[in-house]
């Protein structure tokens, strides 16, 4: 008997293993939420969630940084249950009721970018860690995009990104942690060529006069290539320096070039001053083998548009989303927008808007703020009723997928508001690509 | 040869744009002796004058539609320019040649505004080392182009030129060239003139006028001029004005051609500054060759078979030229022996 009692019985062994398996298998699926509430950089423990607003507020982009944070302001109040609740009544499939994020009432703190990489990741820390940011998003330059981007990954903080159109953005420097709402210059180049087939044939000398930086390259090789895919030849790409101020003379070589189309892979001021130089260069009114010059814009902006003034009237270029289109989500954030500020809202508030929506439902749909399940309710996300039709959050680089407005500068706006007619809505199945042409890794859903 | 006339008449324009802005700058640091980094934002802010008057022109009266609504369900807003109401159709002209007239306007404001810079900052400088004054005036200008940026906004605001002389002229028919072979804009062109102009005018000013004569022997011996019982100080203070009113009318006048922002100064600070080193410091006649000099160099590496040799060159031709300049000549093309050589 007593050697009986000594050793080790068989039910012990099972009920020890069973207990183990419990132990170390099944329990951390029953807590797993209240596990993740003590393992994740600033898990919001009180009555509050905080997000961080990062957007240029001083710099060359101000004026689109404060459209930004207008729209982001606004898509808090709708979050939180206040005004009309814009696009919170449009989106589909949609699990915000204006009671917050998961019941937290939204906060949020700002950041200045200046529109530089290293003033943009100190902001983007600050908020982070002195203010207990929760998620990092805004921004309108694809520098600061990519450098914020590879901050967030490091830190395990989910960053939205504002206006960025690079390719690199979710393409070699894609994270697991950042997703992009804007379009990208393979799609702009995707969606512009049928239509500059279309309006100017096929047989065309295209000249590029390009921003020589990241985003003005990646522009460059997808216009290049996608017009080249229609028969255009390209007699020249000139790389001309950021912020060059006075372009005339990289627009007098394009006179005597042969070249019959001028593409401007400029933004912003160098977009601004290049077009009203080659317009008063009179480009527009010369012709070259037999056909008359045209010029066009690949990347548009609103807010740019206003400050080229009449030059942009019959220009073709792409934008991502444009206050004229008709569709519900479209028309309830205009509404809300300009019942709260007076006028329309820019592509940069829209993207911004959307961002922090896209955010907020994600984190309703995982059902925690835990970074890794939130990015996982965002990876494949398919969703509607916030402009631009049916929507993607592709998974394999986080980069959205909708379809592309290509739109030309408007010859009898009806208002100072009405720079950019819309030529056409190009569906989404165009302007899609594989997600290894632009290469890159997502990287890691945990950070250590 | 097309393609030569074309960027050469380029080089003049540009060039135009520098010289002027390097006159002032060389002005004030012939007379008071004074590094003004502030001096491209006064450059700035005289772009800024005819925005604001432009502003002016058009502010409008707003009416609320009783009948027609905004795309957000607010009243419609009807806008009717004052200028018209008051004035008809010469409204329409008033705004149509808002840029040459905010010449004028400038004139007065550019000289208070230089004024106030000298007397309220620049002259606590007058005997500091030089870095103290770069200092000082690089924080103004930063202060001046954050003042632009609140009340115009940070995006840049166009400003049309005349209808009149929208378009480009046909240079190259006065060569014995083909129709339309070297097109240039008209506006350009009247730049170029206007600065030939300003830089006479400025020259004959101080050449025949007794200020001026009292200001040149102030140039080259203040300590003299002083002991003949002549107030030099007062006399610097306009010169102060006067510099800035060479600046801020080449910044209205620039307009068209690059919508003004708030960092318009800063765009053509360094420029400038490389410009007066390279025609010598202090010297007017200096600060005005290289200018030419070095906008048409500008123009010529950006053309397309010169890039083909030296990739790049467009973007380093004036950092180059300065260069080679400096180890040649230190004292620069037109400085007298002694001055900032060292």
């Amino acid at each position: 008997m007593s050697e009986e009692k000594k050793g080790v019985s068989r039910r012990r062994v099972l009920k020890t293993g069973a207990a183990g398996l419990v132990a170390s298998g099944v329990a951390p699926m029953v807590f797993t939420r209240g596990a993740w509430a003590q393992e994740f950089r600033n898990n919001p423990t009180g009555a509050e969630v905080t997000l961080g607003f990062n957007v240029p507020q001083t710099g060359a982009y101000a004026d689109e940084g404060a459209d930004e944070l207008r729209a982001y302001t606004l898509a808090v109040k709708h979050l939180n249950g206040e005004g009309d609740g814009g696009m919170l009544n449009t989106m589909q499939p949609g699990s915000l009721n204006g009671n917050g994020i998961l019941g937290k009432k939204v906060a949020f703190v700002t950041g200045d970018t200046q529109t530089k990489s290293d003033a943009a990741r100190d902001s983007a820390r600050r908020m982070i860690e002195r203010d207990g940011a929760l998620i990092i998003t805004g921004g309108s330059s694809s520098g600061v995009a990519v450098a914020v981007q590879a901050l967030c990954q490091e830190m395990g903080i989910i960053f939205m990104a504002g206006l960025t159109h690079s390719n690199d953005t979710t393409g070699k420097d894609k994270k697991r942690c950042g997703f992009r709402h804007f379009f990208n210059a393979y799609m702009s180049g995707a969606a512009l060529a049928p239509v500059l087939a279309a309006e100017y044939g096929t047989d065309r000398q295209a000249y590029h006069l390009t921003a020589d930086y990241n985003w003005g390259w990646t522009q460059e090789e997808s216009l290049i290539n996608s017009t080249e895919a229609i028969g255009w030849q390209t007699t020249s790409a000139v790389r001309t320096p950021l912020g060059a101020g006075d372009f005339s003379q990289y627009i007098t070589p394009v006179l005597n070039s042969g070249a019959d189309v001028l593409i401007l892979n400029h933004y912003g001021k160098d977009m601004v001053n290049s077009l009203t130089q080659a317009i008063q260069f009179g480009l527009k009114d010369r012709q070259a083998n037999g056909k008359n010059i045209e010029i066009v814009v690949p990347l548009f902006s609103r807010l740019m548009a206003q400050g080229a003034g009449e030059n942009i009237k019959g220009i073709l270029g792409s934008t991502n989303w444009n206050w004229s289109l008709q569709d519900a989500g479209s028309q309830a954030f205009v509404k809300s927008f300009g019942a709260e500020y007076g006028f329309p809202p820019s592509q940069a508030a829209h993207t911004c808007y959307v961002q922090a929506l896209l955010y907020a439902d994600a984190c309703e749909r995982a059902g925690t703020f835990y970074p890794p399940e939130v990015i996982r309710a965002l990876e494949g996300h398919l969703f509607d009723g916030m402009g631009n039709g049916p929507t993607e959050y592709r998974a394999e680089d986080h980069q959205c997928f909708k379809d592309v407005l290509v739109v030309r500068g408007n010859e009898n706006p009806t208002s100072q508001f009405d720079l950019l007619e819309v030529v056409q809505e190009v569906p989404r199945a165009q302007v899609e690509y594989d997600a290894s042409i632009f290469g890159g890794e997502l990287g890691p859903y945990e950070v250590s | 040869m097309d393609a030569i006339l074309i960027q050469f008449l380029n080089g003049l324009d540009k060039g135009g744009a520098y010289a002027l802005i390097a006159l002032g700058l060389t002005l004030v640091f012939g007379t008071l002796g004074v590094v003004n980094f502030a001096h491209g934002a006064i450059f700035m802010i005289g772009s800024f004058v005819a925005v604001a008057f432009r502003q002016l022109l058009t502010l409008e009266r707003v009416e609320l539609s009783e009948t027609e609504l905004s795309p957000w369900g607010t009243a419609l807003e009807i806008r009717t320019p004052y200028a018209l109401e008051w004035f008809g159709d010469f409204g329409n002209v008033l705004i149509d040649y808002s840029v040459p007239i905010a010449v004028l306007l400038a004139i007065p404001v550019m000289y208070l505004l230089g004024v106030l810079m000298e007397r309220g900052l620049i002259k606590h400088f007058y005997k500091r080392p030089h870095a103290e004054q770069i200092l000082v005036t690089f924080g103004l200008a930063i202060v001046l182009g954050e003042v632009a940026r609140t009340f115009f906004g940070a995006n840049p605001i166009p400003q049309p030129m005349p209808e009149a002389v929208r378009g480009a002229a046909d240079i190259g028919i006065l060569f014995g060239m083909a129709e339309h072979a070297v097109t240039y804009p008209w506006w350009r062109l009247i730049y170029f003139v206007f600065s030939l102009v300003v830089i006479g005018a400025v020259f004959a000013f101080l050449r025949f006028t007794t200020f001026g004569l009292v200001v040149r022997a102030g140039m080259s011996d203040r300590e003299t001029v002083g002991l003949l019982g002549i107030n030099i100080n007062r006399r610097f203070t306009i010169v102060f004005g006067l510099a800035a009113v060479v600046a801020g009318i080449a910044g209205v006048m620039y307009t068209p051609l690059l919508p003004p922002t708030y960092s318009l100064g800063m765009d053509f600070l360094v420029l400038s500054f490389v410009v007066v080193v390279v025609g010598g410091m202090g010297s007017l006649p200096g600060a005005v060759a290289a200018g030419f000099l070095l906008g048409i160099l500008q123009s010529f590496a950006a053309m397309t078979e010169v890039k083909a040799i030296f990739p790049g060159i467009d973007q380093v031709i004036i950092y180059l030229v300065a260069v080679v300049i400096l180890l040649v000549r230190p004292r620069g093309l037109f400085g007298r022996k002694g001055v900032m050589e060292n």
